[in-house]
């Protein structure tokens, strides 16, 4: 059975309609990337999957998947620039929707933060300040806190963005890398569509409504896909 | 320094005051850190602001003035968020209208019953002789009440502090969070007035934070530096009000002051290094 299934799904702010007829269902395993121009309703739709955007129709169904169980990278614009925080405390704060009602970490959730700051290569920084990291290392922590808050569902926000190219590359191996080991599903909004048909499994196509959904060779073969990529073959 | 330190304790009244000053500059501190990283810092001066509305209301009806205005702060650091999340109005605005009508229905309130005297100068600037001692209890219970529930949530404060999206995405109820903050942050306010006054009672918990943030560079030892900070000035601007006549709060005040002017030296010195 697949792992998240939206049927007939649309969104409205203010009783304007943005995002309608969203219809997809993906397996457990699966990298999906969303693609589509500014304002089309890509973070919409990921604001509903978090359970942060209430749909105006149409149902969002996770089978073997609580909504605590999702890990959840945001744009970087909305993390405070003057934040004084340590990496190992913003990667603890990953483990908090596994806590229960229990009121501090315990044991398990600091090994859980030491092995998947180990994973990403960022335990040598971990007592450093958040603030004083490279964007490349920032967006680590982040991840290595989404990947705290889950092993089933990594929701990213545009992971690379103000990356530089070998800090997007390695960002994106990462990614694949927990996605292929853990078989934790990959969404990720992507405004680089390059990499999108290179690592994911799947494509989700959106202005406002539902342009394109399939897996990621099919796209290669639309219309759209050689439309938004720009002539050239993706 | 030290005979001074031993005639002020030799009187009752001072004992009293600087016990629950301590105990409020430390709550103050620590919620502090938290505000001012979530841009409330104005949250304390408007909430202030109201507990004289409801203190002078409370004095023209002869109510106990703490029954009165802890449920009427309250009240309104709810209806603060509340209109903090309305994007409408935006959230200085919101705090700079409700706590300018909050003073004047206070001096009116003032003026048409007892009139301006010391009681309405108490609340303005903060006396240490304004505390009774059902007020010294409730106080202390209070602070006892802050300072158990922030070591309770410390993990949570954290998350929605630092990154409420994540933290709503992931489960954490970040609502019952922010309102728990801005509970306990009424009730700090309107005990910390009593002592530091309605105008000055912003200070203590945005200084402390401010300080501690110059040097430190992890959230615990921001909090903890911050708590530090904030007891040790209160009792060096106690001592000084002491020694020379000063009002309680402004000496504080100023004692604070030096202290972030002293860490941000210290900051440029260890940058310069």
């Amino acid at each position: 059975m697949a792992q998240i299934i939206c049927r007939d799904l649309s969104f409205a702010y203010d009783g304007e309609t943005v995002l309608s007829d969203i219809n997809f269902s993906l397996d457990a395993g699966s990298y999906l990337c969303i693609v589509g121009e500014n304002g089309s309703g890509k973070s919409t739709l990921m604001r509903g999957l978090l359970g942060l955007k209430t749909p105006s129709t149409g149902t969002i169904t996770f089978n073997d998947l609580k909504p605590t169980e999702i890990g959840y990278l945001p744009q970087q614009t909305q993390i405070q620039r003057d934040f004084p925080a340590s990496v190992r405390e913003v990667v603890l704060s990953g483990r908090l929707n596994s806590m229960h009602g229990r009121l501090f970490y315990n044991a398990a959730d600091k090994a859980a933060a030491a092995e998947n700051m180990e994973r990403l290569g960022i335990d040598d920084i971990a007592d450093r300040c958040y603030l004083e990291l490279s964007g490349g290392q920032q967006q680590r922590v982040l991840l290595a806190r989404a990947m705290c808050a889950t092993k089933k569902l990594l929701l990213l926000d545009e992971p690379v963005t103000g990356l530089d190219p070998v800090a997007a590359n390695e960002m994106y191996n990462l990614i694949k890398l927990v996605n292929l080991c853990d078989n934790t599903s990959v969404i990720m909004i992507s405004h680089d569509i390059h990499a999108a048909v290179r690592y994911a499994t799947h494509i989700l196509h959106l202005g406002h409504s539902q342009l394109f959904f399939g897996t990621t060779a099919q796209y290669r073969e639309s219309d759209l896909a050689r439309r938004f990529v720009g002539g050239e073959r993706a | 320094m030290i005979e001074l330190i031993k005639e002020m304790f030799s009187y009752h009244f001072m004992v009293r005051a600087v016990v629950v000053g301590a105990l409020v500059s430390l709550c103050a501190a620590l919620l502090g850190v938290s505000l001012v990283l979530k841009r409330y810092s104005m949250i304390g001066d408007g909430l202030s602001h109201v507990g004289f509305g409801a203190l002078a209301i409370a004095a023209a009806v002869n109510i106990a003035p703490l029954y009165l205005a802890v449920p009427v702060v309250i009240a309104a650091a709810f209806l603060l968020l509340r209109i903090n999340q309305n994007s409408k109005i935006k959230g200085d605005a919101a705090i700079a209208l409700i706590s300018s009508s909050a003073l004047a229905i206070g001096v009116v309130t003032v003026s048409l019953t007892t009139g301006m005297n010391t009681d309405v100068s108490n609340y303005m600037f903060g006396s240490i002789l304004s505390l009774s001692h059902a007020d010294a209890v409730l106080s202390i219970v209070l602070s006892a009440v802050v300072l158990l529930m922030f070591v309770l949530l410390y993990p949570r404060i954290f998350a929605v502090t630092f990154d409420e999206t994540f933290a709503r995405a992931t489960g954490t109820k970040a609502q019952l969070i922010n309102s728990v903050i801005a509970v306990l942050t009424a009730v700090t306010v309107v005990i910390g007035m009593r002592m530091m006054g309605a105008l000055l009672i912003s200070s203590l918990i945005i200084f402390p934070a401010l300080t501690a943030m110059r040097v430190c560079r992890s959230f615990k030892g921001v909090v903890i530096c911050s708590a530090v900070i904030s007891v040790v000035c209160f009792v060096i601007g106690m001592a000084a009000s002491y020694a020379f006549e000063l009002p309680s709060g402004a000496a504080i005040v100023i004692v604070n002051i030096i202290a972030f002017a002293a860490f941000s030296f210290a900051a440029l010195l260890k940058k310069r290094a």
